[in-house]
């Protein structure tokens, strides 16, 4: 290998040290003009009448938009389309957009945004699930499923009642993951312009710069042809900017109505009320297991709190219970699952998208299981292992897995065995694993075309340019992109241009989410590049004296023994030979074997694998949580570049341990004679805790990779993901640290001090030493579609009668 | 006083309301004109009196590298060194800097050659998103200039107030501590 494996700078880190990245808010445009958004300050209630006469003679004041001028709905997902740009009549929580304005700065515009008068008929709110599941009214959506209910999923893979009969202990177990947020640095932020054949543009920081285009398309009623979305890179997204966002459309239809550019740059208190963040979600798992430490089968409920909107909100409720699976075998699993309204800003994908909540769950349960065996939890786990290349009870296909062997690391590592459970008072150590999707399997929207798209153009110089959908959001996937081309073509990546993330300009790549654009980018660039390679090498066997295959591609040069071109002479052979030289590639995921409804999530081409060990340090007396080290091993398959890689485990490591230890997404009333309303308890980076450099603890990062013949043939050279699925481990491992340290169970998250001495009290007082929630709530679930496992006889469809007619819902 | 307890009205344009008042209100001009060095070039600017230098500097002298993350003194993102120390440009009004010297991360490289600060942050993986990047670096600089070999903990302190979400602070603590080794090496 020439660039795979070798630690390098990438290719656009020089313009992120120099300031000169463009993000989204750094453009500025002749005539440009600013936008705000009125939001609503109700969190549920029906606009009466809204006057904007006022704010429209405001002096430098051009446009003031609202709910009439966007008569089309849009959604990430066909089956929820439910938002409005500019809430027409119903604002469902407090931070819904009603009007904007748009003025000669942003301070006009903040200035007329006070001249708006609304009149509201404020409705009940709807505050949490509970509220949701007793009051079908005043219903959020019309269209949901139940009442205030969303959605509501059910699935049978194997009969678990009877297993459970049949198993020697069976645990029952209450969590509750707390809500989060994504919190980039960098807020959203658009610009759009018509340009001078009446076509427009529009710059934003986006992670899905396709699905924008359509939703555009779709909500300013013009052809897609004449819409071009340009992805900024992103200054930090972890799915907070993967949903489309009602500034986008704002911004869109007021340069067309203005014919001059428009921007919008939220504050921070409106990144927090966007959100789209972590579903809040409660858990009860039951889990049957031998006295020897098999796993025997598993039920999994979740209740989802969805907030407002739509959002990605049916896909997340599928990932609650879809990769349970693909860790650990499970000979029979059923899984059932409610998405609620509540007036709450829309949940929706955040690093790990549905899966880190029930990972909490299961870890923790797992740790349960295995202090009443008298077992070692790594060896628990060790001994429930998936095989590779496996099918799981709810049909999904495992490729390879590296998991045992991120475990014997991390055991290794820490001292585990000389250290667990002997570390002396407040002292202690846990451990957890996980697994997350290298890309979802099927596309947001049905459609059978290629889901990454990679076109090459080789210019005579010798100068490679590789034009991608796919979108740059702090990850490296202009460097992925790069170093993948370079490989095949033997040139150094920095020798190659990238232009990503233009609707415009570029194939289409679905977007920078569910880990996937490593794995489906990387596959479509080998092919582009492989085509190209492979015109250069005819041309250049003439020359060499040799079959095509000999030539070896390397260092800028193209040879054979010691007869050798350089790159750019090879590439002028060719182009005499073929005419202008450019290729292209593209990737769709296999077909994956379920074929019942609600198949469609939980497939992905691989899946990786990740063990960590987190040591913690409890003071007795104050319930504060001290982590001094944190040892991870992540199955990566084969690193593209060690620094980029490891800069992923890393960074989802302190994602995962801050979301452990503190980050929350919490509401309160205002005081009654300010409205009552449910605003944002604390929507400011200084009181939504994140964990700053003096919290991060040291990190011991190993990068683990298949050997040559056992890599997984469904990845580029082999990689695997590493951006979120490093973080599912940490949040479990934590808690299980802590029960290690004080002996006390704390079943929810975040693990703050003031949970940590409940604990210690109920622990001195002789009581269950746990905090987390007692009593799961009686939700309407459905008979399940029932599908036999595999190894029951199955083949991959329902079971006749059990399915329920539905629209088909595809993954996020 | 203290701002109204209602949503969106944050803070941050509350006070600037006030700020542009008092500015109106006292019948200074609503354009400001003040001299200041900027990256060591002296600077004549004319701008809106209520303007933080942060505004000043991204809105009136297109030096956009100066990155904002919620323009309230929180995440460190617009970190500044004004005469050399670090400072939130969104919580100094660009009145004040009348006569001073301010650096941006536009200053940092000396013609094409990298800063050994950004180089090692581009080399070790200290910029993901690039965002933050900024502010750190400044901070950084500050502190390599007082200290030639700082320890951990004291690169640790001295970018607490610099919130990065896409590192772990790993990488950036290693590429300080390698830019300080090669600064010893050849000094600038």
């Amino acid at each position: 290998m020439n660039v795979l494996g070798k630690p390098r700078r990438r290719v656009d880190g020089r313009s992120k040290v120099t300031g000169q990245t463009r993000f989204a808010d750094d453009i500025v445009l002749p005539r440009m003009v600013h936008a705000r958004l009125l939001r609503s300050s109700h969190a549920h209630a029906r606009i009466k009448e809204i006057d904007v006469e006022k704010a429209r003679k405001h002096p430098g004041v051009h446009l003031v938009l609202t709910g009439k001028d966007f008569p089309v709905t849009f959604g990430i997902l066909p089956v929820t389309q439910d938002e409005y740009a500019l809430a027409p009549e119903h604002v469902r929580y407090v931070g819904d957009p009603i009007a904007a304005v748009i003025a000669k700065d942003e301070q006009t515009a903040t200035e007329a945004l006070d001249l708006i008068e609304v009149k509201y008929e404020v409705l009940k709110t709807i505050a949490t699930p509970e509220e949701a599941l007793q009051n079908p009214e005043p219903r959020i959506h019309a269209y949901s499923e139940l009442g205030n209910i969303h959605r509501l999923q059910a699935f049978q893979f194997g009969d678990v009642e009877e297993t459970f009969k049949k198993s020697d202990l069976i645990f029952e177990d209450l969590f509750f993951y707390e809500g989060n947020t994504h919190l980039p640095i960098e807020q959203h932020a658009a610009v759009a312009q018509v340009d001078g054949e009446g076509k427009l543009t529009l710059w934003s920081s986006t992670q899905v710069p396709h699905y924008v285009h359509r939703s555009l398309a779709r909500v300013l009623q013009k052809p897609a042809s004449h819409i071009r979305v340009i992805a900024c890179p992103n200054g930090g997204g972890f799915g907070g900017k993967c949903d489309v966002c009602n500034h986008e459309m704002v911004v869109a239809k007021a340069a067309v109505m203005l014919g001059r550019p428009v921007k919008i740059c939220l504050n921070r208190e409106e990144v927090f009320y966007l959100h789209r963040g972590r579903h809040p979600v409660l858990m009860k798992f039951r889990t049957g297991v031998t006295k020897d430490g098999k796993l025997t089968g598993m039920h999994l409920q979740t209740l989802v709190d969805g907030g407002g909107y739509g959002s990605y909100g049916v896909a997340s409720t599928f990932y609650t219970g879809a990769l349970q699976t693909v860790t650990y075998e499970l000979p029979r699993y059923k899984f059932d699952a409610a998405r609620v309204f509540t007036n709450k800003p829309p949940c929706g994908p955040k690093r790990g998208h549905g899966t880190p909540q029930p990972r909490f769950g299961q870890e923790v349960q797992l740790d349960k299981i295995a202090e009443r065996l008298k077992m070692d939890p790594a060896e628990l786990r060790l001994k429930n292992l998936v095989k590779a290349n496996s099918l799981t009870a709810n049909w999904l296909k495992v490729g390879s897995i590296g998991l045992e062997e991120c475990i014997k690391q991390v055991v290794e590592r820490s001292q585990w065995k000389k250290r667990f459970r002997k570390m002396g008072p407040g002292k202690g150590l846990g451990l957890a694993c996980g697994s997350y999707l290298c890309g979802a399997g099927l596309p947001i929207y049905w459609n059978r075309m290629p889901q990454s798209g990679v076109q090459l153009l080789l210019d005579r110089s010798g100068q490679v340019t590789v034009f991608c959908g796919a979108t740059e959001i702090g990850q490296g996937s202009d460097d992925v992109l790069a170093a993948i081309v370079a490989e095949v073509l033997g040139i150094d990546p920095f020798e190659i241009r990238c232009i990503t993330g233009d609707t415009g300009m570029t194939p289409v790549d679905l977007g920078s989410y569910s880990s996937r654009v490593t794995v489906m980018m990387g596959n479509a660039a080998i092919q582009a590049a492989e085509k190209l390679k492979a015109m250069i090498a005819e041309a250049a066997s003439e020359q060499l004296q040799v079959a095509p295959d000999k030539i070896v591609f390397s260092n800028g040069k193209v040879s054979f023994d010691n007869r050798v071109l350089t790159f750019a002479e090879a590439v002028v052979m060719a182009e005499e030979k073929f005419g202008t030289l450019g290729s292209v590639g593209s990737y769709r995921p296999p077909r994956a074997p379920g074929r019942f409804k609600g198949a469609g999530v939980g497939p992905s081409p691989a899946y990786s694998y990740t063990a960590c060990v987190v040591e913690v340090d409890v003071d007795k007396t104050t319930g504060w949580i001290t982590v001094p080290k944190i040892w991870i091993a992540h199955d990566i398959g084969r690193t593209i570049n060690p620094v980029l890689a490891r800069g992923q485990v890393e960074g989802s490591v302190y994602m995962g341990l801050s979301e452990a230890l503190m980050e929350e997404q919490v509401f309160r009333r205002l005081p009654p004679k300010l409205s009552s309303a449910l605003v944002h308890k604390i929507p400011s980076l200084l009181e939504y805790k994140s964990l700053t450099s003096l919290d991060m603890p040291e990190v011991d990062t190993v990068l683990v990779e298949q050997e040559e013949g056992m890599r997984d043939p469904n990845c580029p050279f082999g990689a695997k993901e590493a951006g979120q699925g490093p973080l599912l481990p940490v949040m479990p491992a934590v808690a299980n640290a802590i029960f290690d340290a004080v002996g006390v169970r704390i079943d929810e998250l975040p693990i703050t001090p003031d949970k940590v001495l409940k604990a210690l009290e109920l622990k001195a007082s002789g009581k269950d030493a746990r905090v987390g929630p007692t009593v799961f709530p009686s939700v309407p679930y459905p008979d399940p579609v029932v599908v036999l496992p595999p190894w029951e006889g199955g083949d991959g469809n329902a079971v006749e009668g059990s399915e329920r007619p539905k629209v088909k819902v595809r993954s996020a | 006083m203290l701002p109204p307890e209602k949503p969106f009205s944050p803070p941050c344009l509350f006070w600037r309301r006030v700020a542009k008042t008092i500015c109106l209100g006292s019948k200074l001009m609503r354009q400001a004109q003040l001299q200041m060095t900027v990256n060591g070039e002296p600077a004549e600017i004319s701008f809106s009196a209520y303007k933080t230098l942060l505004e000043v500097l991204r809105e009136d002298l297109s030096l956009t590298g100066t990155k904002h993350g919620c323009e309230l003194g929180e995440c460190g993102a617009c970190a500044v060194l004004i005469d050399g120390v670090p400072q939130l440009s969104c919580l100094v009004l660009a009145l004040e800097c009348q006569g001073r010297s301010v650096e941006t991360v536009e200053g940092m490289a000396a013609g094409p050659e990298l800063h050994p600060l950004q180089a090692a942050f581009a080399d070790l993986g200290a910029a993901q998103c690039g965002y933050c990047t900024p502010g750190i670096l400044l901070t950084a600089k500050a502190l390599l200039e007082k200290e030639k070999s700082p320890s951990r903990e004291r690169i640790r302190e001295a970018i607490s107030g610099n919130l990065c979400r896409c590192t772990g602070y790993q990488q950036i603590y290693e590429a300080i501590e390698e830019a300080a080794r090669r600064m010893n090496e050849r000094p600038r």
